[in-house]
């Protein structure tokens, strides 16, 4: 068999497979995990510790951290349901932003409340 | 220094990108490497989970270059591994490893040509590094330049790689389908 005929035969027998539908759907939600886990990662942060202002720039960074990855990643998700037009699971990805901006505002509410709360404010 | 939400944003975005451009060639060559669906989409998901952990770095080194060879490189390593840690060898292509959504139309081209499963099985024969040399060139379509990048080889390293796995193929093919009515003939003489 000659070298061209071979390579005739591969690319036939090698074509490109499409990925099965569950597929995507699996790696969204591992990616969906990804999400919930930096959303995990601002529930736990210890909110009694911003009450010593001395711990407030350190603390500070790791919420915001686990913000940016949680946003980020839910941003890149919605990114890829909107290029597959697939309405029904937006849905989720958006509660999961909302769940960072309401982190956020509690956040800023309660380091507020806190600062009020200091000896020589009142 | 912490990375700005909006770059991060960026990066996500780029990222989207890579994963809608390239899970067709992910998952055929993952397909192609371990012989199954099932463990062809396991290893497609590690992959891109794995690229999603890197890519800000990748992207960074990557001076503009195309990422694919990178993502394919991934897909290689853990396709080692699988195969390392189960003790597993490749199982001939196109297998029933389970029900699929959808008809994959190379499948049923395949099962309904004896040449192009026999030219599959050959495949199957070849040393690692062949194998996946044409799994790139001939389902993925990628040029010398970046299979030499996905299996960490010089271009010309590859072009010879790609060049002796095609003859050692043509020997497999021509000594599974057996002497031609035409060799027996001249041998008859």
């Amino acid at each position: 068999m000659a070298a061209a005929d071979v390579e005739t035969l591969l690319r036939q027998a090698l074509a490109p497979i499409e990925p099965p539908a569950e597929l995507e759907q699996r790696l969204e939600a591992t990616l969906d995990t990804l999400v919930e886990r930096a959303a995990g990662e601002l529930e736990a942060w210890e909110l009694s510790s911003m009450r010593d202002p001395r711990n407030w720039p350190r603390q500070a960074a790791r919420p915001a951290a686990a913000v940016v990855v949680g946003s980020a990643a839910a941003v890149g998700l919605v990114a890829l349901r909107t290029q597959r037009k697939r309405h029904r699971r937006r849905a989720a990805s958006s509660s999961v932003l909302d769940l960072a901006e309401r982190t956020l505002r509690d956040v800023a509410s309660e380091a507020g409340r806190i600062a009020e709360r200091r000896p020589g404010r009142r | 220094m912490a990375m700005e939400a909006t770059d991060k944003r960026r990066l996500d975005d780029d990222f989207s990108d890579l994963y809608r451009a390239h899970l067709r060639d992910v998952y055929s060559y993952s397909y192609y490497r371990v012989g199954n669906h099932h463990d062809a989409e396991d290893l497609t998901e590690q992959t891109f989970l794995q690229a999603y952990r890197h890519f800000e770095r990748a992207q960074r080194e990557s001076d503009g270059r195309p990422l694919r060879p990178w993502l394919i490189r991934i897909a290689h390593n853990l396709a080692a591994n699988y195969y390392r840690d189960r003790s597993r060898k490749p199982q001939t292509p196109i297998d029933d490893a389970g029900p699929l959504s959808e008809p994959i139309s190379t499948e049923t081209l395949v099962e309904d040509r004896d040449d192009l499963k026999r030219i599959l099985e050959c495949v199957q024969e070849l040393p690692d590094d062949r194998r996946e040399a044409l799994i790139m060139r001939f389902a993925l379509g990628m040029d010398n330049r970046e299979i030499a990048r996905a299996l960490g080889r010089t271009d010309g390293a590859t072009k010879v790689l790609l060049h002796r796995s095609i003859r050692q193929l043509e020997g497999l093919v021509a000594k599974a389908e057996g002497p031609t009515d035409l060799d027996q003939i001249e041998a008859a003489r």
